[in-house]
């Protein structure tokens, strides 16, 4: 048996190997049990958060069933995101087309449940069937009076990661159609954040209390009005660049509104976030109270967190999440509580993201892109990690390995991002590392 | 029940039911490839394959992961838009090639999807030309399972997979000692619990699948790249020497409402096909839940074996006759809505009704079309509200009028009992909430008693907290 599959090896590196590039952004090798998920669910997470669209996917059973209401992405307001619509075809549609019945579903839902807009996603077989969805949606459209949007992400068609352009396709098609588009005085769009654990309303706070506005948030806690009347912010914050890089570069050519790109997670970033954005409007004021922000919650958060670091001292992590840029953050964020990071990957990460991780990782540290079980766990075994950061895929790999996990991904209930987040994500890992259950692994 | 109150539960039903033809909202189902999975992880050594996009299979090993709470490793052919136009096949052979080389399983067993299907894949014929290639090479034994979303639930999947597992390899031979028992989608937890009964009658037994370690291991001292358990290609070659087969469930995959078009014909259950084949005789029963359904599982091993119910059995019998008397007035007249997959739900029901709890609507996603017949057949109560290819948003539009007391099923129908403020028992797969759902034992007399339990505290205390006094005893 071999650790790696063979076509895999220009996806592994080490931290420290000048010469290596990664070979990234490419399909998942056939036979590899990737962490991956496929285009359809690249699209479904993005858009997801958008509580008052209806969300229909039109195929089989499946692909609704397994997104039923798995993101932890809070809404304070309508839940209608939350449930989880089909149009589950069955055989009969599958030889003799499913339009009628995405015809007769999206109408039956529309009236019922009156969305703001609706999103319909095609999966696997709907192309294979011949199945027009773009003209269903447009009569839909125009009978009910309604902007349907259809989410053309057919499981095969390339990775995760283009499931996310063609989501923030959709997003582009509803932006700029509010009628208004006077810009607003200080005011952003926050891309890339999904307000899990609600997480976005921390991060809106910051912002309130430096004055700035925010028009748009992109998808967390989001509403179809506020997408559309995007256009009228001055600036796109961008975290999550994987998933939103398009649709910010997108806006800035239409739109003319720079972005920056920013994340949320660890005390590093979070403060840098809303610096960039204080230095954006060139505003004193703001800068001021950006300032004054950032060292109230320090002088709160520091010797909350000094204990943490004494006592994880030594601890090693491994990461695997979806995003590389999160991943990075994720580096800086427990050398402060004094964890070295061994092992790092991602499912999606590109070229730049994984050149700034050699960069900021310590030297022997492994790098991978699109890794899947085997690897991880003989990745994790040969540095030794003693907690493994991922998602809930990952989680039995870590138990079954004896070591520590935290949660990061998007089905995660704890908030992890801001200040008060960097706590719990301190408490999180403090939690797995100092169970005294692994005194009882491996005897 | 009156005859107009069931007129009227049933005008319910078919009013507000109606209302939602076209479109499914919180399926009370998943796909069947995720079945199938579950029946190959059953099998010792084996890496499951799907034949689709890689979305299927991680989807799938979410799902099972969250229930589970195991490494669930299944590979993926990871279709591209070039598989799509000009056929998997470089894909699959990639694939197959890439797991060998990986895990070196002793069994790689394909399911397929909705895609593969669609496009016409022939995964006979991949897997054959597969061989030739590679003809004089020590490859693992291949299986393949023919199940597009499209057609059916998990649980079609499931039994699909079931059947080309024993399709596949059991072999001729001499008649031997040994039984089969196919015990269906259950808990891993039943599964031991099978084992343990069989073992006690002294029989020699072959259960398929067996998930009851792969996908419940005990921490491991070094990693398992393929997880310790399954019965091995060596047993599932003698399924065809049985002298007898004990399959559990009335509906299996023989379901005819599922909406088939292009292939008419079913495929045989597991044990029907060993009986027609090799002529092992097949004995069928219902999922033993409760103690009506387990007395027939035990006079059946008693005859078999020709040995009397082991004292073990028959105390734990006796005090769940006990536990039953003393806790039928919590029970009694209760109303409860069951869903899930049919057979679990006809099972389910078929216990509610002996310890006098009434089933308002029994719901399942399942569409075979026999889930009704067999229910009123089976429990002998011929006003049973039951109602197939349900989701939960029907459920829980149905719930208002009905006004269970409690909801019995998996973890997905818990925002039903929150909005109506009763208490959910939760049963049968997904457990996603909770620890320990892959652990519950609903089987056998020493099942319903848990479930008895369970069920009469959950009753007891929603009584306990709804009162004002703050009774200690109840």
């Amino acid at each position: 048996m071999e650790k790696y599959i063979k076509e895999r090896e220009n996806q592994i590196a080490t931290a420290g190997d000048q010469n290596f590039e990664m070979d990234c952004a490419k399909a998942s090798a056939a036979g590899s049990v990737s962490q991956r998920s496929c285009v359809f669910c690249g699209s479904r997470v993005v858009l997801y958060p958008i509580a008052d669209a209806l969300h229909l996917v039109h195929g089989p059973i499946g692909c609704a069933s397994y997104t039923w209401d798995i993101r932890g992405a809070l809404s304070s307001g309508p839940q209608l995101h939350r449930l989880s619509f089909s149009t589950d075809l069955r055989e009969k549609h599958v030889v003799f087309g499913g339009e009628k019945q995405l015809y007769n579903a999206l109408t039956e839902l529309i009236i019922k449940y009156k969305p703001a807009a609706a999103f319909v996603y095609s999966t696997c077989i709907v192309g294979v069937i011949g199945d027009d969805i773009e003209a269903v949606c447009k009569k839909v459209s125009i009978e009910q009076n309604l902007t349907v949007l259809p989410v053309q992400a057919e499981g095969f068609n390339g990775t995760k990661k283009d499931g996310y352009r063609i989501a923030c396709d959709a997003l582009a098609k509803l932006m700029g159609t509010s009628g208004n588009n006077n810009k607003i005085l200080n005011s952003i769009n926050i891309l890339g954040d999904f307000n899990l654990a609600g997480e976005l309303w921390m991060l809106s706070e910051y912002y309130k209390k430096m004055g700035v506005n925010i028009v748009a948030q992109i998808t967390g806690d989001g509403r179809v009005n506020d997408i559309r009347r995007a256009n009228n912010a001055m600036l796109n914050v961008v975290q999550c660049s994987g998933s939103m890089t398009w649709l910010a570069k997108h806006m800035k050519e239409e739109y003319n509104i720079p972005y920056i790109r920013v994340s949320y997670f660890g005390i590093e970033d979070m403060s840098d976030a809303l610096y960039e954005v204080a230095k954006f409007f060139v505003n004193k004021e703001m800068m001021h109270s950006a300032r004054s922000l950032v060292s109230s919650e320090l002088k709160k958060l520091l010797p909350a967190l000094s204990g943490y670091k004494e006592k994880l001292k030594g601890q090693k992590a491994a990461i695997y999440v979806g995003g590389a840029f999160k991943a990075i953050s994720l580096v800086k964020a427990l050398r402060l509580i004094g964890v070295q990071t061994v092992v790092i990957g991602s499912q999606t990460g590109s070229k730049d993201d994984y050149s700034i991780i050699k960069d900021i990782c310590d030297e022997g540290t492994i790098i991978v892109d699109d890794s899947n079980p085997i690897e991880l766990q003989y990745f994790i075994r040969e540095k030794e990690a003693t907690i493994f950061i991922g998602g809930v895929k990952e989680r039995p790999i870590a138990h079954k390995l004896g070591i520590g996990f935290c949660d990061h991904n998007h089905e995660r209930k704890e908030a992890l991002a801001g200040y008060e987040g960097m706590l719990n994500f301190a408490k999180e890992i403090y939690a797995t590392a100092m169970s005294p259950v692994w005194q009882f692994v491996r005897k | 029940m009156e005859e107009t109150e069931i007129a009227i539960q049933e005008n319910i039903l078919e009013e507000n039911v109606s209302q939602y033809f076209a479109s499914t909202c919180n399926a009370c189902k998943v796909c069947s490839p995720l079945g199938a999975s579950v029946a190959f992880k059953g099998i010792k050594a084996c890496v499951p394959l799907i034949h689709g996009s890689q979305g299927c299979s991680t989807y799938i090993r979410r799902y099972l992961i969250s229930h589970f709470k195991e490494p669930v490793d299944i590979a993926s052919s990871n279709f591209s838009q070039d598989s799509t136009i000009f056929g998997g096949q470089r894909n699959f052979n990639k694939g197959l090639d890439n797991i060998i080389q990986q895990y070196n399983p002793e069994v790689i067993a394909i399911a397929s999807t909705c895609l593969s299907e669609t496009i016409g894949e022939d995964i006979a014929g991949l897997i054959h030309s597969y061989k030739s290639q590679h003809s004089g090479e020590n490859l693992p034994e291949f299986v393949a399972a023919s199940t597009p979303s499209y057609q059916g639930t998990h649980m079609d999947g499931f039994h699909e997979a079931v059947s080309a597992i024993v399709s596949a390899f059991a072999v001729k031979g001499i008649q031997s000692e040994h039984i089969n028992i196919l015990p269906g989608f259950v808990s891993t937890e039943d599964l031991r619990h099978i084992k343990e009964i069989l073992a006690d009658f002294r029989l020699d037994f072959i259960m398929v699948p067996d998930y009851s370690e792969t996908l419940d291991n005990p921490n491991w001292k070094e990693y398992q790249i393929i997880p310790q358990g399954g019965t091995s290609f060596s047993d599932l070659k003698k399924l065809g020497t049985a002298r007898a087969s004990i399959e559990l469930g009335h509906i299996l995959n023989q379901g005819s409402g599922t909406g088939r078009i292009k292939n008419v014909n079913l495929n045989p259950t597991g044990a029907q096909y060993l009986e027609n084949k090799f002529g092992v005789e097949r004995f069928n029963l219902g999922v033993p839940i409760g103690i009506n359904a387990t007395d027939k599982l035990f006079e059946l091993l008693a005859t078999l074996s020709n040995m009397e119910m082991p004292e073990k059995y028959k105390m734990e019998r006796g005090r769940l006759i006990d536990s039953y008397i003393d806790g039928h007035k919590y029970v009694f007249g209760k109303k409860a809505i069951v869903y899930g997959e049919e057979d679990f739900v006809i099972a389910m029901v078929n216990f509610l009704e002996e310890i006098g709890i009434k089933t308002v609507l029994c719901a399942t996603g399942g569409e075979s079309g026999h889930a009704q017949d067999s229910l009123r057949q089976i429990t002998g109560n011929k006003t049973l509200n039951v109602h197939q290819g349900l989701d939960f948003e029907s459920i829980r539009h149905l719930s208002k009028t009905l006004k269970p007391d409690i909801l019995i099923g998996n973890s997905k129908g818990y925002y039903i009992a929150r909005e109506l403020g009763i208490p959910l028992v939760r049963v049968g797969f997904p457990i996603h909430d909770r620890m320990g759902g892959q652990r519950i034992l609903h089987l056998a007399y020493r099942g319903a008693q848990q479930l008895f339990d369970n069920i009469a505290n959950a009753l007891i205390e929603y009584k306990q907290n709804t009162s004002p006094v703050g009774y200690k005893y109840m």
